[in-house]
């Protein structure tokens, strides 16, 4: 007996010794370029955020088999956030220091992009928030931290009404019509609200707003008003499980699918697949690229990172639609990198505020996206200091009962009427916060 | 043998009511205090305090409002994320719509409503007990949740629901780094755990117990069940408030309703319950405990699993934190179901014998 406990006590202490040996070794590595990954892959999110994640991973390894940027390799460090915006905060204060120093924050959370705007700003972190976030950070005269690539929520809903008017034959013809709104009672579901306001105002459609407390699973009560109210459209702005209980609510009330148009958050393989043939004809816009599984850098993933065991998902979801925008994400935040060290010296680590610079003087041209695999995936991207979201194309896919089919050519959403807007949302934000507009001498740093 | 009172003899009622009548205690309390004011800012870096300290510090004056209600007045109350959640709003509307308006009367005024607020919910105690009270206290959690989302004149009109607050300072003092964050928060839980404590010792907490204990009785013997009832919500609720108030403010600084739902409601329950009913310390336990325990596990797992030689992914950490979690408050209610105050004041008696246990 005693020399068991003896023995236990010896493996222990040798176990922890060693452990506390091997952190200063891992320590002396070479420099890297950290890319934090704040995961969903609990709670309520989770079916539609571990493909972002395993695609972002997956490309950031498809970036280091390529050679790195300019020989400098990428280290992702995941921390769970569950879609909850304190444990986001938790896990951008753990990882804004380590490794060097994180380059880029992406939350995946509309609420923890809300949460993180001010801290970012006081450590000078840049936060990449495609396709989701404050829609008034395009002005990246106010919000000089805050990158809104190639979409948010004002160009999803003004595409997904061209979309509509187009179908209907024209703006004209929405006059009189009801458009309902069923979105997640929260800062996400809520930023979709203006765009939707303004278009009503213009065109004459009644705007119907159906809020659903998170985290959604009960929506019973909603589908019972639509039944009732019978509008014309219903436009979605829901993610992760929230998305299949609302479709399959449409189908129990009989709402016909054709007319449902959800975001580019509402309308992938996880919330439509279990549904399979009964979802038929649902709608959703697309941030450019949809399920991709013929692309190029599909296929160099397959052989280069699954291929040699790497991958960090199941083979089956690569290509898939959340998967290809982890794989964008991933892109983005490595392309401005790549920027930032033709500008401040290739071959070696940039700092954040450098990185802030390369996301600021993105430019994609058509070739360079084609280079990296993204033929016909993606337009080309160009941001500047005015804007911070570099691109306003998108397009509307459809489920056919199996899979996505493209439903509307490109389109772009109109930025006359969605500049006025961002600006006029900036300057209060800057006037709440007692922030001036950035000077150009500003903008060339 | 160190924690023998021997020699310690009173000579006045003051002292032998004090709140440490121990000179020991009286030290130990004092080099916590010390500590805890100068040594942690010494030693801890910027990730300590914005992630544990902090947040310990706000939600143990939390569990302090919420034990006043359970632990002491005996009504269970699932509706402790609503007053937090009044008191973080009202103080946001205070301190907007008011130009110049101070910090702190920002914040009590938070603490204020949100008595008002607890007051309105504890009318039901007047007539319902136990779990009964527990399901009209939870629609009070659920009432606040739809009016914090649903009327625009809480979030200052905000288009998106979120509303944020910057530039906290008091008397020119700017309180804007970790450490100023949490001395500004660590002397407010300081002076309102001196107040609940002497509260609970008054003549007011005892008529709580009493209550708690058997209200009939109580009753009989003239103790009036709606001013003591009320009294421990309007208390409890206005610690609760201050304790949202400072949570929205200082903490997390940019908040939306779901910040204080009912699973930070049940997160201050569990609290009190593993920390200690009926004890001021065991709030601090309790929240230590839940506050500290998730972060530890989410760093710690990753470690063991890479001694073992097993890389676990994120999602799986997070699964295990629930487990290892519930798992940790089954087994614990069962060894110490008066929690962990209970060990500590088991632990001290031991002290007193040791080194001599018979």
């Amino acid at each position: 007996m005693k020399f068991k406990s003896v023995a236990l006590a010896v493996a222990l202490i040798a176990g922890s010794a060693s452990a506390l040996l091997s952190a200063p070794a891992a320590l002396a590595q070479e420099k890297v370029q950290f890319f934090p990954s704040l995961t969903g892959r609990t709670g309520p999110v989770a079916p539609n955020a571990t493909p972002f994640a395993n695609g972002f991973n997956d490309y950031m390894k498809l970036v280091n088999a390529r050679g790195g940027i300019n020989g400098v390799m990428t280290l992702v460090e995941e921390c769970e956030t569950a879609y909850a915006t304190d444990r986001g905060v938790e896990c951008y204060e753990r990882l804004k220091g380590k490794h060097g120093g994180a380059t880029v924050f992406q939350p995946l959370s509309t609420g923890i992009t809300f949460a993180l705007t001010e801290k970012v700003a006081k450590d000078k972190i840049p936060l990449i928030t495609s396709g989701y976030g404050r829609s008034d950070s395009q002005d990246g005269m106010v919000f000089k931290w805050n990158f809104p690539l190639i979409g948010h929520y004002w160009v999803a809903g003004d595409v997904i009404l061209q979309h509509i008017a187009k179908k209907e034959g024209g703006w004209d013809k929405l006059k009189g019509k009801k458009i309902a709104a069923v979105y997640h009672d929260s800062p996400f579901g809520k930023e979709l609200l203006p765009i939707l306001q303004e278009r009503a105002a213009m065109h004459g459609f009644t705007l119907q707003l159906l809020p659903v407390p998170a985290p959604g699973v009960e929506q019973k009560a909603i589908w019972l008003q639509v039944r009732q109210q019978r509008p014309d459209f219903v436009i979605m702005q829901t993610w992760g499980v929230m998305t299949a209980t609302a479709i399959r609510e449409a189908v129990a009330v009989g709402y016909p699918r054709e007319k449902m148009f959800g975001t580019w958050w509402s309308g992938a393989e996880p919330d439509l697949k279990d549904i399979g043939a009964a979802a038929k004809g649902y709608n959703a816009v697309m941030m450019q690229h949809g399920a991709e599984p013929q692309s190029d850098v599909v296929k160099e993933i397959l052989s280069k990172v699954h291929g040699k065991g790497q991958g960090a998902g199941p083979r089956e979801e690569v290509g898939q639609v959340l998967y290809m925008r982890g794989v964008v994400g991933a892109m983005l935040a490595v392309e401005g990198a790549r920027a930032a060290q033709e500008k401040f010296g290739k071959g070696k680590p940039v700092t954040p505020e450098q990185a802030r610079w390369g996301y600021e003087n993105l430019n994609l041209t058509q070739a360079k996206l084609d280079a990296l695999g993204f033929k016909g995936v993606l337009r080309p991207i160009s941001t500047s200091c005015a804007d911070h979201m570099g691109s306003a194309w998108a397009r509307v896919h459809s489920w056919d009962g199996s899979k996505f089919v493209w439903a509307s050519d490109w389109l772009q959403a109109d930025e006359q009427i969605i500049k006025p807007m961002v600006k006029a949302s900036a300057d209060k934000y800057a006037a709440e916060k007692q922030l001036s507009r950035r000077s150009p001498q500003d903008c060339q740093s | 043998m160190f924690y023998r009172e021997n020699g310690q003899f009173k000579t006045s009622y003051g002292t032998d009511q004090q709140i440490f009548p121990i000179a020991q205690d009286r030290f130990a309390i004092l080099a916590i205090l010390a500590f805890a004011f100068i040594a942690v800012p010494l030693l801890a870096d910027e990730y300590l305090f914005r992630a544990i300290l902090i947040p310990f510090v706000i939600l143990s004056m939390a569990a302090i409002g919420v034990n006043i209600l359970v632990g002491y007045c005996g009504q269970i109350s699932l509706g402790s994320g609503a007053f937090m959640a009044v008191g973080a709003y009202m103080a946001y509307n205070t301190f907007v719509r008011f130009d110049g308006m101070p910090l702190i009367v920002a914040l009590l005024s938070g603490g204020f409503f949100a008595m008002l607020v607890g007051i309105f919910f504890g009318i039901p105690s007047l007539r319902v007990k136990g779990l009964y009270l527990a399901v009209a206290t939870l629609a009070a959690q659920f009432f606040c949740d739809w009016a914090f989302a649903r009327i625009s004149w809480f979030t200052n009109n905000s288009s998106s629901g979120s509303v944020a607050v910057s530039n906290l300072s008091l008397l020119g003092w700017t309180i804007d780094t970790p450490t100023e964050k949490y001395l500004f928060c660590l002397g407010f839980t300081a002076v309102v755990a001196l107040v609940a404590k002497n509260l609970v010792r008054s003549a007011i907490g005892r008529e709580w117990m009493a209550i708690r204990d058997m209200d009939v009785a109580a009753a009989v013997i003239g103790i009036r069940p709606m001013y003591a009832k009320l009294s421990a919500f309007a208390v409890s609720s206005f610690i609760i408030g201050v304790a949202g108030a400072l949570w929205a403010f200082v903490h997390l600084g940019s908040w939306e309703p779901a910040a204080f739902s009912i699973d930070r409601s049940f997160q201050l329950l569990f609290m009190v319950i593993i920390g200690g009913l009926g004890s001021i310390m065991g709030s601090f336990f309790g929240a230590a405990f839940i506050v500290v325990l998730p972060i530890f596990l989410n760093q710690f797992l990753p470690a063991v699993g890479e001694l073992v030689g097993v890389t676990i992914s994120t999602g799986m950490i997070s699964h295990a934190e629930f487990m290892i979690f519930g798992a940790l408050i089954v087994w614990f209610l069962i060894k110490e179901p008066h929690g962990l105050a209970k060990l500590w004041s088991i632990g001290k008696q031991k002290l007193r014998l040791w080194p001599f246990p018979h």
